[in-house]
């Protein structure tokens, strides 16, 4: 994993720590994942989920794993 | 010496709103209750003579000038000190008075030096005046007796003299060093014919307690203390109000000039945000304006590591433009960017981000308010829908509680500090929630009832504390949250700091708080009257900042502290536009009024007064930048005001992703830490020579206004349309009103405000339209602004960086009273006197441990890097804590910081770094290779003058 991409990991992994006191599980995925589409430029965004998709979601907690599922998904649909 | 345009009424205003009808010399008056009869006849138009009197500080009755007749009344009663009553009769002008004020005055002549031709006030002197009006004509005790006219001049303060031989001793200065500012460090020594003020215990003005604002220097009715510019240069013939570029707190200033050069800046009595107070940096630390260092002619250069060009502003533009088409071409648009400082004013950071959405084509636009506030945005925008502070400064006045957490108001916001001390000494109660003792927990006349010495990064742990004890003791203000907060979030809130995991005992081992005073504190904050809570970085420099922010918010909430005076939550911004440069859609995910880019009617909007169409996606932020361009996707910044390389932190990362970049754009008024980075330098212009708005952290927007032209020709906002011109994206504006007046027809808040208003009203507090015509000083007073209150769960999640065997202490940084920021503007003026470098401060516990004494020089090393620092060893930090500040660029303060942030802001995490500290005795790696640096810098800087002489 390279630094840029050990450092998105990490600050999405921040932010899976904030919203996985939701105790609606969907609900803290998706605050996970609106986060991220709100707040994050889409290169970095292209950047996690390339590496959601080549390295298993490596270091990623299994919120954010999800999230990053859904944004994906989200991402496929728009092209 | 009060400004010449001020009208002093000699005693403050009574708030009363009830009036007092009374006959002053056979004029009928009405009056409020309670004002004094000297403040009754000079609202009148009656000049009653005095000098131990002025409007802003409380009677006195000393000086026996101002002396009435009143009927009914034995004698001659000072008309300071006598309130009026109704149906009263008063002479002010009677021959038996101006017998006995005759008199007064002879005696205080007969013991003044007479030179008044050559005395820097003459013409502008209370003493002087008074003399002409009581028709002094004779001094029947001649001068020879004994005097104090040979007494020694005090010039060891950098910015004022302190002549005892002039002083009448009418105590102004003592009491405006008690009564204004709180410092008490003046005093009267001796007795009777012996009484002298005196600084401390009989120490010069620079070794005493004085902090420099200058409150005694304008409270002076001599020339006893006077400014030295005003005696170098004489008395000025204009002024000019404007508004102070440094913190916050925003004061209003009156520039006194000649022509185009400044004599002094003298607080406006009728500032809004600092009434007629001051601090040092703001009232005396405008020398930099004029510095030698200031760069005025455009330069360009290939590589960094080439001399510079100066060139014309057109070449300059020209090059800037074809450079950043280039990399739009070849790396594509997202490559650009641009990034603005709180520094700038509201007109300049609107500009900058038009240019980058609409001339750039991305939203990689970001602030300095990334690196201190950010959080603030985010937080206060979730719970109660606005990204901006509750109340006003005068609020505090009606505050019983006072809560500052994570804030050095004495410190980073003086005059603020001031109030707050005011209102403590008045019997208000304080909480302090800080790592350190900083100086509010212990001062003269005030003392914090609880001081919650956290241990760094603990702030939401503490925050859950505190609301635990208030929702399991019944301490809610349920009827306020049933009035005005959601349901739902209130009741998973209240469930999850109910929790015991919660409670302060749990608590107590992670924040190091004794959990009783935890539960004393809550109580305190809610029952014991208006509470309010302002806190600074304290709170937001977090890997949890945002979440604090909505700790205080539910904590506001939960006990109803919101929505009237004396109460709020209330950020203490750092700079003075970091309120402004955040509403003026200086974040890469928001347009101006915090409306998000995704919002299509917002963008649609903004599409068809800029022409042009708008990405929906958020643009990069200032991390994100560093990082995109290591990557090699971020190749071109123009960068207005701020100081990157100095102040944000990792220093030796951000130093790496700049050098990388292909073409730095950096606008300033020196060639500071990022400029060594940078191929093209535009200079910019200092406040005093444009205009604009500045917005202080109580959303107040006040003008600046220009008193002398640009050094280098122009004013920042015209150097950003031009090159907004040049490179092919027009924009044209006439003068910083019309950027205003497109700022108001595009931002809901904002539709009222425009120059003429703002010249009309003075200032003016956003939100500011047609529901509020004349501004909003508090804010949610019905609902809150996003409709529902929203409680917010906040689970302490500890920060990723720990200490460890390695790394065994604590470090957090934050800022001195004498300097400012990355200090570019207070290192280049005397303000260096008091801190001139910067510090790191160890308890006396840690330094026997390592064997270091006070003013060693020592290593301070981090996982990320090291510096060398001089050493202060002292109690007011905790043991296991170090701090420091970050004023000096070699100090390498940030070179120490790591990039561990606030998870939904990127807000650095300025505020806990695990160090060790060891006793060195030479410089650091990084230290020699930025001396190294900026000595290269330095000669190629010199060279471009060699270029010049040469051609």
């Amino acid at each position: 994993m390279s630094n840029s991409t050990e450092h998105l990991v990490e600050m999405a992994n921040d932010i899976g720590a904030y919203f996985i006191t939701d105790k609606n599980h969907e609900r803290a995925r998706d605050g996970v994942r609106n986060h991220i589409e709100r707040f994050w430029e889409p290169r970095m965004r292209r950047k996690l989920v390339e590496h959601w998709q080549r390295a298993d979601g490596e270091g990623l907690s299994p919120l954010v794993a999800e999230a990053v599922k859904e944004l994906a998904a989200r991402m496929a649909a728009q092209v | 010496m009060l400004s010449k345009t001020d009208h002093d009424y000699g005693t403050p205003a009574s708030a009363s709103t009830q009036l007092v009808s009374v006959d002053i010399d056979g004029r009928a008056c009405q009056v409020p209750a309670g004002s004094s009869i000297l403040r009754a006849a000079a609202e009148a138009g009656i000049g009653v003579p005095k000098l131990c009197a002025t409007e802003s500080l409380e009677p006195f009755g000393s000086c026996r000038l101002c002396l009435v007749e009143v009927d009914g009344m034995r004698g001659y009663p000072a008309s300071c000190t006598t309130p009026v009553a109704e149906g009263m009769k008063i002479r002010t002008q009677t021959p038996a008075l101006a017998k006995l004020r005759r008199n007064t005055m002879e005696l205080y002549i007969s013991d003044h030096p007479l030179d008044c031709l050559t005395c820097p006030t003459n013409g502008h002197c209370e003493l002087q005046d008074m003399a002409g009006a009581v028709g002094l004509r004779e001094v029947r005790y001649g001068y020879a007796g004994e005097n104090h006219l040979d007494l020694p001049k005090d010039e060891t303060n950098p910015y004022f003299t302190f002549d005892s031989s002039k002083c009448i001793v009418c105590s102004r200065c003592v009491r405006a060093c008690e009564e204004v500012q709180g410092t008490f460090a003046l005093t009267i020594e001796g007795r009777g014919f012996e009484s002298r003020v005196s600084p401390s215990a009989g120490e010069s003005f620079l070794e005493s307690e004085c902090v420099s604002c200058g409150a005694c220097v304008q409270a002076c009715p001599t020339a006893t203390l006077s400014e030295k510019t005003l005696i170098e240069k004489g008395q000025p013939e204009h002024s000019v109000v404007t508004t102070c570029a440094y913190c916050g707190v925003g004061c209003s200033f009156k520039a006194e000039m000649k022509g185009e050069e400044v004599v002094r800046m003298v607080p406006n009595q009728d500032g809004h945000a600092n009434h007629g107070h001051s601090c040092v940096k703001g009232r005396f630390a405008f020398g930099y304006a004029t510095h030698a260092d200031r760069i005025t002619s455009p330069m360009i250069r290939k590589s960094i590591h080439d001399a510079w060009t100066e060139v014309s502003w057109d070449e300059a533009y020209a090059y800037a433009a074809s450079e950043l088409k280039r990399i739009a071409a070849q790396y594509g648009k997202g490559a650009l960017g641009g990034i603005t400082s709180s520094r700038c004013s509201n007109e300049e950071t609107y500009l900058v981000q038009k240019l980058v959405r609409a001339g750039f084509g991305n939203n990689n636009v970001d602030t300095c308010a990334r690196v201190c506030h950010s959080p603030t945005g985010y937080g206060l925008k979730q719970t109660m829908g606005e990204s901006a502070g509750t109340q006003n400064f005068d609020s505090v006045d009606h505050a019983d509680v006072i809560f500052v957490i994570g804030a050095n108001p004495t410190d980073g916001h003086p005059v603020f500090a001031s109030r707050i001390k005011h209102r403590l000494r008045a019997g208000a109660r304080l909480i302090v929630a800080d790592p350190r003792t900083i100086s509010l927990v212990r001062g003269p006349h005030v003392k914090a009832d609880y001081h919650l010495k956290l241990k760094p990064g603990t702030n939401v742990a503490l925050i859950n504390a505190l609301a635990h004890v208030i929702v399991t003791e019944g301490l809610v203000n349920e009827a306020f949250v049933a009035a005005r907060c959601e349901d739902e979030s209130y009741a998973t809130w209240r469930e999850f700091v109910a929790d015991p995991a919660n409670a302060p005992e749990a608590m107590e081992a992670i924040t190091g708080v004794p959990a009783a005073d935890v539960r004393a504190a809550a109580r305190l904050y809610a029952t014991g009257g208006n509470a309010a809570i302002y806190y600074g970085l304290g709170v937001t420099e977090h890997s949890q900042g945002s979440t604090m922010v909505m700790g205080i918010a539910n904590l506001a909430m939960a006990t109803g502290n919101l929505g009237r005076e004396g109460v709020g939550v209330n950020p203490l911004r750092g700079q003075n536009n970091v309120q402004g440069a955040c509403d003026m859609g200086s974040f890469p995910h928001e347009l101006p009024g915090y409306r998000h880019i995704s919002d299509t009617t917002t963008r649609t909007l903004f599409e068809g007064a800029w022409g042009v169409h708008l990405s929906p996606e958020p643009g990069l932020r200032i991390p994100n930048m560093f990082e995109a361009a290591l990557d090699g996707s971020f190749k071109g910044l123009y960068c207005q005001g701020e100081d990157i390389v100095q102040s944000d932190p990792n220093t030796q990362h951000v130093s790496a992703a700049l050098e990388a970049m292909e073409c730095i754009i950096v606008q300033d008024l020196f060639l500071n830490e990022t400029a060594k980075f940078a191929h093209v330098f535009l200079p910019g212009s200092s406040f005093l020579e444009k205009d604009g708005t500045f917005t202080n952290a109580e959303r107040r927007i006040s003008r600046i206004r220009r008193v002398m032209r640009p050094l280098a020709g122009k004013a920042d906002w015209q150097i950003t349309c031009d090159l907004a011109n040049a490179l092919g994206y027009p924009m044209h504006y006439a003068h910083p009103s019309e950027i205003m007046a497109e700022i108001a027809s595009l931002t809901p808040t904002f539709t009222g405000v425009s120059y003429q208003k703002l010249d009309e009203l003075g200032s003016i507090q956003w939100p500011c339209n047609a529901n509020a015509p004349e501004g909003t000083p508090v804010m949610h007073v019905d609902a809150f602004v996003r409709g529902r209150g929203r409680f917010v769960v906040t689970e302490y999640v500890p920060t990723p960086e720990r200490t460890s065997r390695k790394f065994p202490l604590l470090l957090t940084t934050g800022r001195i009273l004498s300097q400012y920021n990355v200090g570019a503007q207070t290192r280049r003026t005397a303000n260096s006197i008091w801190h001139a470098e910067d510090l790191i401060e160890i308890h006396p516990h840690d330094a026997e441990e390592r064997g270091i004494n006070d003013g060693d020089w020592v290593g301070v090393a981090s996982r990320v890097g090291e510096t060398v620092l001089r050493v202060h060893v002292t109690p007011r930090v905790q043991p296991g804590v170090v701090y420091t500040t970050f004023h000096f660029p070699e100090s390498g303060a940030n070179v120490i910081t790591t990039d561990h942030s606030d998870w939904a802001t990127n807000c650095p995490e300025y505020k806990v770094t695990a160090v060790q500290v060891t006793k060195v005795a030479q410089p650091s790696e990084w230290q020699r290779r930025y001396r190294a640096f900026s000595d290269e810098q330095a000669k190629l800087l010199a060279e471009r003058h060699a270029a010049r002489s040469d051609s």
